[in-house]
This record gives C-alpha cells, sequence and structure tokens, in this order.
C-alpha cells in the first residue's frame, strides 16, 4: 500500500490541566514507499500542474469557437448579449464563454464517472472488505495492473481500500474544477480550455477506479481476448418467460438480480435483459443475461410490454422512464439515490411488503438503495406480477397505424421537432393509405428520442407507429456481442508496441460513445469492419461495441464472431462498458512504459509527449453524445490523443483543430540533436468534426499519422489514406507533399503517380526525428 | 412558398442578430455581384438530395461557373464534382474550411486574398448553424448567404423555410439571373 494513515488512538489521557476519554487521532497521511519505481515529476497534479503541457497542445491545436446561443445567461446579471465581440456584465467574452461550458461539460462527465466509481466502491468495500486485491489479469501477466491511476497519482494501488484515496483525490480536483466556471473566476479561455483537459484526466482515473474495483470483486473476463460471446438483441428474448430490464451504468443491483435468481433455482425461468452500460457490466458478470441494445432501445422496448419489472441505477435513463412504465403497468424501482424518480424511498421496508405493493399496483414505483434487497425485490416482482400483467403492451397493430394516420394534418411539427430532420409527415401520409413501409424504415434511422411524439398537436404517437410498423424487424434483431473483455494484457502491449509505434500497424481505431445517429449502428459497425480488414487494431466500448454486434453479414454472423477480441492487427476488441474506456487509454500509456521502457510513475508530460509523437491512436464517438463522452475525449486530448466526432459533434461548440497551411506550426524538437524539425501536420486535429462515415474514415486514416512512423510506418498508413481516399471520394488526396517525408515514405505501387505529384508541389525531403514537445527531453535518452 | 422565415428546427432558438430572409433571389445575386471573393462550401446533401431537375449540386457548378468563385466540397462530394467534368473545386472537412476563413489573414486557397462573401449549401441543418454562428461571432469581415432549404438565422442572409419545389425554383432563379447580368 503505498499511502498509510498515522492513527493515534487515545484510551485516556490525564493531565494537570484536563482528562480526555476515547480520543481518536487521524494525523494525514505518509507515502509509504512499497513500489521500486522513483516518484516522477508530478503526482496528484492540480488544476495547474500540467498547464504548461496543455498550452503546448492548445497553441498547435488552437480551438474553434461555434457559439450555440448568442447569449449567457448563467447568473442574474445576465442575460448578457456576447454577440460579435461584446462582454457580459462580469467582462466575460464568447469564447471564454464557450470554453466554460466545455469545462463545465466535461466536470459534469468527470463528476459522473467519479461518482460512479465511489458508489461502486463503497458497495464493494461492504460486500467483499477493503483489503480485497486489485486483479485485472493477474493469471495472465498483468502487472501494470491500474496505469493511469500510476501515471497521474503516482501510486500502484493494491486493494480496493487503495482506491478511496484516489477517490479523494478526484473529488477534489472536481470541485476546484466547478468553482473555476463561477462568475467572476476564470475568464480566459485557453486557461478554461486547459482546466477542461485536467478534468478530462481526473475523468480517465475515475474510470479506472471503477472498472478495476469492478473486474476485482466481480469475477468479470479478465483482460481475456476471448472473453464468451452474449446474445445481443430484442429479438433475443423469450417473452414467455418473466422479463426483468436493467438500465443504466452501475451494475450492483443488477448482479444481486442474477445471484437471488441463481439462489433461489429461479435462474432459467426469468429473461434478465439490460440497456446501456449496466448491461455490458451485466454480461459480464453472467453471460446469460441478454442486451437489448443501446440507449435508443429504452422506448421501443418498454413500449412494447415484454418487461415486467424495471430497474434502474444511474446514468442514460430516461426521465419518462416512470411515466412510460406506467403505461404498460411495469413497476421501477429506482436503485440509485442520483436518480430516485420521485419515488418513496423503501429501503428499509421488508422485502415481502415492497413486492406486495408493486404487484397490486397500489404504488408505481420505489426507490430501494440496497442492492441485494433490489435483487429479491425486482425477482420475485417479476415471477408474481408477469402473468397479471400478460405482456401489456401499447404498441398499435397495423390497422391501429393505420387509423391513427388518419388523423395527421401534415403540419410538419413533428419533423421539426426531430433531432435528425426524419421524413415523419411523409411516413405517417402513406401509413393512412395503408401502407406501413416507409414507417418501417424510420425504425431503422430513428433514435428513439420520442420529440415527434411530445410535438405532435394531434396526439399521434409517432414513435409508437414506427416502432409498431417494424414489428417484424424487430423480432429479428438476434446477434452475438463478445463480452466485454476488461485491460490489455501486458504481453500485447510487447507484441504490437513496435510495430504501432513503429507504424506497421497503421493505427488504433477506439470506437466509443453512442452511435445513436441516424443509421449510426450500422455506420459505426461498417467503420470496425473497414479499419479491421486493413489490419488496424479496433477498439471498442460502450453503446458503440453494442452498435458493432447488432449487424450480421451474408452468412448470418455479427462482427465479433468474424474478428479476433485480441490487441493485435486486424482485432476487434470490446473492453467492455464506458468506464471500461480507461483501459483504452491504459493501452496506450502501457506502450509508453512497456515497450518504450518510458518512466510511468506520476510521469504525465512525458507519457502523453511519447503517445502524441508515436502512438497512432484515434478516438470516435459517432452518435449524439453525453458530458461524460466530453470527459472521455478530453481525456484523450490531454495525452495527445486526436479524437473525431460525428456532425451532431458539432454542438460542444468548440474543436481543436491544427493548420496544415502553416508550416511552422509543425516543428517538434529533435530529442537527439535539440533541433527543431519540421513534421507536417501529423497529427492534424486534436478534435474535429467528420460530417459523414467516408469522411470520418478518411479523416481518420491520416489522423493515425504520427512524426515518429518509420518510413515503412508511414508508407503503410499512406496507403490506406490514399487508398480509402479514392475508394470514398473517387480522388487523389491533395497534401501528399506535406506528409511524405523521403521517397521511401511512398506506397511503392502507386510511386510514379505520387512522385509526379510532389515534382508538382516542389517537395524537399526532409529527416525523420525523434520527435518531442518538451525541451527538457533533448540529449536525455535514446528513444523507442 | 412558406415564407416563414423562423428556424426549421423548433428548439434552435435563433439568436439575438438574425439574418434577413431571402424572399427574392435578387438579393443573393446582387450579393454575389458586390463580392470580390465569392466562396461556395457544399455539404454532401447537394449531392444527395434530389429535386425535380436535377440535385442542388448541378445549380451549384453553374453559379460557381457563372461567377467565378471557388468551391470546397467538403465530406465525399469532391468525387461528385468530378464526376459533373468540374475540376477546379478544392476540398476539406467543413471545420477546416470554417477555421481559414475565420483568419483575417488568411490568403485563399490560391494565395490571391481573402475571401468576403461565404455561401453555404448542403449540410445537416445544426452543422450548419454552429458553423454560421461561429463566422457571425469570429469572423467580422465576412458575409454569409445559407442557400439550404431552411430558415437559418445565424446567417446574413438565408431563404425561409421552403418546400423543395420553391427551393429548385429559387436556384434556378438564382442561375438565370447570374447569366442575364
Ligand atoms: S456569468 Fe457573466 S456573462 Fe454570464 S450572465 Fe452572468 S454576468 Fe452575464
Ligand atoms: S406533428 Fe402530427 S399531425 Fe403534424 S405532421 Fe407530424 S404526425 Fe402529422
Ligand atoms: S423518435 Fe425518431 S423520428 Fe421521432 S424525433 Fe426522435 S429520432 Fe426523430
Amino acid at each position: 500500500m503505498p499511502k498509510k494513515d498515522i492513527h493515534l488512538k487515545l484510551e485516556e489521557l490525564k493531565s494537570g490541566l484536563t482528562e480526555v476519554k476515547g480520543l481518536e487521532l487521524s494525523i494525514g497521511k505518509i507515502i509509504e514507499e512499497g513500489w521500486a519505481e522513483p516518484m516522477g515529476p508530478t503526482p496528484y497534479p492540480s488544476v495547474t500542474t500540467l498547464r504548461e503541457w496543455d498550452m503546448k497542445l492548445l497553441s498547435k491545436y488552437k480551438p474553434m469557437y461555434l457559439p450555440y446561443c448568442d447569449s449567457c445567461c448563467l447568473c442574474t446579471m445576465g442575460k448578457c448579449d456576447l454577440t460579435q465581440g461584446k462582454r457580459g456584465a462580469c467582462g466575460l467574452d464568447m469564447a471564454a464563454q464557450q470554453s466554460r461550458i466545455v469545462l463545465l461539460a466535461c466536470c459534469i462527465g468527470a463528476a459522473t464517472h467519479t461518482g460512479h466509481a465511489r458508489h461502486l466502491i463503497e458497495h464493494l468495500i461492504q460486500k467483499y472488505g477493503s483489503t480485497l486485491p486489485i486483479d485485472v489479469g493477474k493469471s495472465v501477466g498483468i502487472e501494470v495492473e491500474a496505469p493511469v491511476t500510476r501515471l497521474v497519482c503516482g501510486i500502484r494501488p493494491r486493494t480496493l481500500g487503495d482506491l478511496e484515496d484516489v477517490l479523494c483525490y478526484l473529488e477534489t480536483q472536481i470541485t476546484q474544477l466547478l468553482a473555476a466556471t463561477h462568475t467572476g473566476q476564470e475568464g480566459n479561455e485557453l486557461d478554461f480550455e486547459s482546466k477542461a483537459f485536467h478534468a478530462g484526466m481526473i475523468d480517465q482515473v475515475g474510470m479506472e477506479v471503477a472498472d478495476i474495483a469492478q473486474l476485482s470483486a466481480l469475477g468479470y473476463p479478465k483482460a481475456d481476448p476471448e472473453a464468451p460471446l452474449a446474445e445481443i438483441g430484442l429479438g433475443t428474448v423469450d417473452v414467455s418467460k418473466p422479463v426483468i430490464l436493467v438500465i443504466g451504468h452501475n451494475v450492483p443491483p443488477a448482479a444481486e438480480i442474477m445471484d437471488y435468481l441463481d439462489k433461489k433455482s429461479l435462474y432459467d425461468k426469468v429473461e434478465i435483459t439490460g440497456i446501456c452500460c449496466t448491461a455490458h457490466d451485466l454480461i459480464r458478470y453472467n453471460p446469460k443475461a441478454k442486451i437489448i441494445g443501446p440507449i435508443s432501445w429504452q422506448l421501443r422496448y418498454i413500449r412494447s410490454g415484454v418487461p415486467d419489472v424495471i430497474v434502474v441505477d444511474e446514468q442514460c435513463i430516461r426521465a419518462d422512464v416512470l411515466a412510460e412504465a406506467q403505461k404498460v403497468k411495469t413497476p421501477v424501482i429506482a436503485s440509485s439515490e442520483k436518480n430516485c424518480l420521485g419515488l418513496k424511498n423503501r429501503t428499509l421496508d421488508p422485502a415481502t411488503e415492497i413486492v406486495a405493493d408493486l404487484v397490486s399496483g397500489s404504488t408505481k414505483g420505489a426507490v430501494i438503495l440496497d442492492p441485494e434487497k433490489v435483487g429479491e425485490v425486482a425477482a420475485r416482482v417479476a415471477v408474481e406480477l408477469a402473468p397479471k400483467r400478460a405482456k401489456f403492451k401499447v404498441l398499435p397493430s397495423i390497422a391501429e397505424i393505420v387509423k391513427e394516420a388518419k388523423r395527421c394534418t401534415q403540419c410538419s411539427d413533428c419533423r421539426r421537432a426531430c433531432p435528425n430532420d426524419l421524413q415523419i409527415p411523409e411516413a405517417v401520409s402513406k401509413a393512412a393509405t395503408g401502407n406501413t413501409n416507409k414507417l418501417a424504415d424510420l425504425y431503422e434511422v430513428c433514435i428513439g428520442c420520442d420529440r415527434c411524439e411530445s410535438a405532435c398537436k394531434n396526439h399521434i404517437r409517432v414513435h409508437s407507429l414506427i416502432t409498431g410498423a417494424a414489428e417484424k424487424k424487430i423480432k429479428e434483431e438476434k446477434y452475438k456481442i463478445r463480452v466485454g473483455r476488461g485491460a490489455i494484457q501486458d504481453i500485447e502491449i510487447r507484441n504490437v508496441g513496435a510495430p504501432i509505434v513503429l507504424g506497421e500497424i497503421p493505427g488504433v481505431i477506439a470506437l466509443v460513445g453512442c452511435a445513436n445517429y441516424p443509421n449510426g449502428g450500422a455506420e459505426v459497425a461498417e467503420m470496425a469492419a473497414e479499419f479491421t480488414r486493413r489490419r488496424y487494431i479496433v477498439v471498442s466500448s460502450g453503446c458503440s461495441a453494442m452498435s458493432i454486434a447488432m449487424t450480421k453479414n451474408e452468412e448470418g454472423k455479427s462482427p465479433y464472431e468474424l474478428y479476433p477480441g485480441a490487441f493485435e492487427a486486424g482485432g476487434l476488441v470490446n473492453v467492455g462498458s464506458c468506464v471500461s474506456n480507461a483501459h483504452i487509454a491504459g493501452a496506450a500509456i502501457k506502450i509508453a512504459n512497456i515497450f518504450a521502457k518510458r518512466p510511468l510513475r506520476a510521469n504525465y508530460e512525458e507519457i502523453a509527449d511519447y503517445i502524441h509523437n508515436r502512438v497512432g491512436a484515434v478516438g470516435l464517438a459517432w452518435g449524439a453524445i453525453t458530458q461524460k463522452a466530453a470527459a472521455i475525449a478530453s481525456g484523450f486530448w490531454r495525452l495527445g490523443v486526436p479524437v473525431v466526432v460525428g456532425p451532431h459533434g458539432s454542438k460542444y461548440r468548440r474543436m481543436l483543430l491544427g493548420r496544415s497551411d502553416i508550416k511552422d506550426d509543425w516543428n517538434v524538437y529533435d530529442a537527439r540533436t535539440g533541433g527543431l524539425v519540421n513534421v507536417g501536420p501529423t497529427p492534424e486535429h486534436l478534435f474535429c468534426v467528420a460530417e459523414t462515415k467516408q469522411e470520418a474514415m478518411v479523416m481518420m486514416a491520416k489522423l493515425c499519422l504520427r512524426p515518429n512512423d518509420t518510413s515503412k510506418g508511414r508508407m503503410i498508413k499512406l496507403t490506406n489514406y490514399i487508398d480509402m481516399q479514392k475508394k470514398f471520394y473517387g480522388v487523389m488526396p491533395d497534401d501528399l507533399h506535406q506528409l511524405v517525408r523521403r521517397e521511401t515514405d511512398i506506397p511503392i505501387t502507386m510511386k510514379e503517380e505520387i512522385v509526379k505529384i510532389l515534382e508538382n508541389k516542389g517537395w524537399k525531403e526532409s529527416t525523420i526525428p525523434d520527435p518531442t514537445l518538451l525541451p527538457r527531453m533533448i540529449g536525455t535518452r535514446k528513444s523507442r | 412558398m412558406i415564407a416563414r422565415a423562423e428556424p426549421w428546427q423548433t428548439a434552435e432558438v435563433s439568436g439575438l442578430t438574425r439574418a434577413l430572409p431571402v424572399i427574392k433571389p435578387e438579393v443573393v445575386v446582387a450579393a454575389i455581384k458586390k463580392s470580390k471573393r465569392p466562396i461556395l462550401i457544399v455539404g454532401h446533401e447537394a449531392a444527395s438530395v434530389d429535386l425535380e431537375q436535377g440535385k442542388p449540386i448541378d445549380y451549384v457548378i453553374q453559379i460557381a461557373e457563372l461567377t467565378g468563385a471557388q468551391i470546397v466540397a467538403t465530406a465525399h462530394v469532391i468525387g461528385e464534382f468530378t464526376q459533373r467534368g468540374f475540376n477546379r473545386a478544392s476540398w476539406m472537412p467543413i471545420m477546416d474550411i470554417s477555421n481559414r476563413l475565420r483568419d483575417p489573414n488568411w490568403q485563399g486557397l490560391d494565395g490571391q486574398g481573402r475571401y468576403d462573401l461565404v455561401l453555404l449549401i448542403g449540410f445537416q441543418y445544426y452543422l450548419e448553424w454552429v458553423t454560421l454562428s461561429g463566422f457571425k461571432h469570429f469572423a467580422p469581415h465576412l458575409k454569409t448567404i445559407s442557400l439550404g432549404r431552411y430558415h437559418q438565422p445565424h446567417a446574413n442572409w438565408s431563404f425561409p423555410n421552403v418546400t423543395p419545389v420553391d427551393w429548385e425554383r429559387q436556384l434556378k432563379s438564382i442561375v438565370k439571373q447570374l447569366k442575364e447580368k
């Protein structure tokens, strides 16, 4: 254990002046040296410790703000008009206001993951004790078991109890960061950005803490590339059985349901199904559970009447879940204090009483903050209520759809409310003639948000009409997903370290966040397949990992059945739920540490500098995404890893963009000589929107380029970049003169053509440096 | 034509400084004529939307040919230009061209000086919305016109929300008037 309390306990103290009995004192903490690696320069960094590093990145990748509204209304001196250079009453300008919102989003995200970690660890410590050892894959040789925490905090957590120390640090930082958003605090946009990076880094630690805790305690697959396959899709549910639905991100209540069913030998008689990351973690706990799908499946599944009881925990749960559940006579159990839904807290009531009330319908739901009790109540309610509910549903039949569609006045309010401008009025009008095919087609592109239905003044249940029309398709939703494997093994890192850093594996593509965008799921799956076939390493997590599963080839096989789950060229790796994202950052960090032998402990700048210049990794979040995704992206930015977002990501209201046309922006130090070397726009951006899947793929291929690529590596990366641009755009890239450094970089099969292009551009050969942005690295080491 | 100058997506509450609705295409024609260096940014929907007699990209090409305006194709649209025999379009993501246009010192794709008028067409509504908002706040040296079907309040000029038929009529009329003058 790296840190130790000094704990003083006095049973009795008597002196001439006073008498004290039963006094206990905890005096701070001292650092205990239980880890041979010497402490690095930045243990437990404060808000400004890494500011200089942030500013280096921000001078290369300058923020471009895209205000989402013209005013600020954050305090009562406002609203303030911030248009075209005006300042608010507090002196803030538009750029600072936009960056403040970015910081707020990242704080919300970091607080959410860290809050989740706190709840999870409190529960796990209560159940398994604070001395339970951290084990993310000892049996497969993982020695660097918490790379992010080691890097940031400079400690090596060994037990669940050690993670509590880390959480205290994270909570302090989030509080300080949030305070910076108060009126009259930070006023400079770049400082807001630096703080947003800090929030992202804190978030990454919070995610790692949550995931390694649950991995260690709950018996999940541990860094297993051959983790089992589980079922996913609405069509996989056996509707003849009582069905439980769990929604959210914090797995203990769901795991307790499984345990209860098991204990009572009810397991085969009840279906347990999940949406969002609780489902991911549930199949890690027991692959017999079933995933329904990502966030967008909530309404359609509830309205189908299939679930007999719904258990919600935290995050990404629809705020109207209770109202929707009421419509189908399904009771709701709220199991997290972060989301009580206005229900009565029944935690201390006997289970039998709660079950009776929920089954009789005398109460529509209950807050139960004891996971074990949730397990018992949910299981018993499902079994007792299922025969009474008889899968009561509110999805209309085809005849009802046609009848309801006839009420449509073609006002277009639904379409104007739809985030994706779907052609709803057209489909409804067709349905009114008896043809529901267009409505059924909308199912493929609809993200299930229900804004259309809320907007319709004629009370047409638009989303239900779409779902009802697609009933046949829904029954066919039957796929396989590989259970989240957790961390990447040290040995895998050793095997791929060299080819990644030299560029021979063209890149690591991380598909994360939700894909809730018209066709988003299918597009993410398509991108995964494209890069896997090109021998990139594709990693995924959360809802994207689900979307990838929900496609099939001609032989009916899902991508996880087609590609290996190993962290290797051509692999398709599902790390697990949202908090498992930390393993993706962890893999990049481990490449710097295990392969390149860079010191890890509290050595953030050097490791980030290494990753930024050498590890060709890129993240993609394709759909409309939450504050958590902002924080996740921000954690990658601080590590120097570029992130691409789909069109909805433009609403994050700022990009971090390089300018490939400004040559001097692309100078780095050569660590060998100390000289400045121009390496071209590699990687070109830190955060950018892609308008279409084609653009996203080309952009990602290009963003995998790194200054350190060897000629062979650069050749492989350019081959993919050129090939994809030709395939998707139908033209040759126009920036090869900025990306080819030597003739040996040129893909052999296209040599003649490219040499001609380079000649026309007046291209000259340049050197390949040992790249770094940190002057202090010059002459210090022989780099790998 | 529905001459309503309000944002198409109902939750996109428009800003304090709002676009002038383009009821007559003369406004667009006059702005293009007045501009020394116009640039057209063309998104993927320009090639995926079918109007009765063509796609928006077909009208864009005619406008560029009549005025000599620079075209920047975003996403994967460049191939659609070359297929139509139009070979002087540049291409880059919308964020990149926006970033350059916001820089008052940028001398343009040809190095001949900065652009003064930006015309956009073919983007997801919200993507164009934030792009135009970015210009409005951070590029006071630019005038902007949205040639899309839906009203974009952050532009200087934008059509009101119009039907596809009226949209095509407007685009055609712009082309016709450019030819005449
Ligand atoms: S925080 Fe500043 S800009 Fe915002 S409303 Fe208050 S005074 Fe105005
Ligand atoms: S809002 Fe309702 S009435 Fe109006 S077009 Fe849509 S479905 Fe028809
Ligand atoms: S539920 Fe589907 S159709 Fe309705 S507004 Fe949302 S995305 Fe559009």
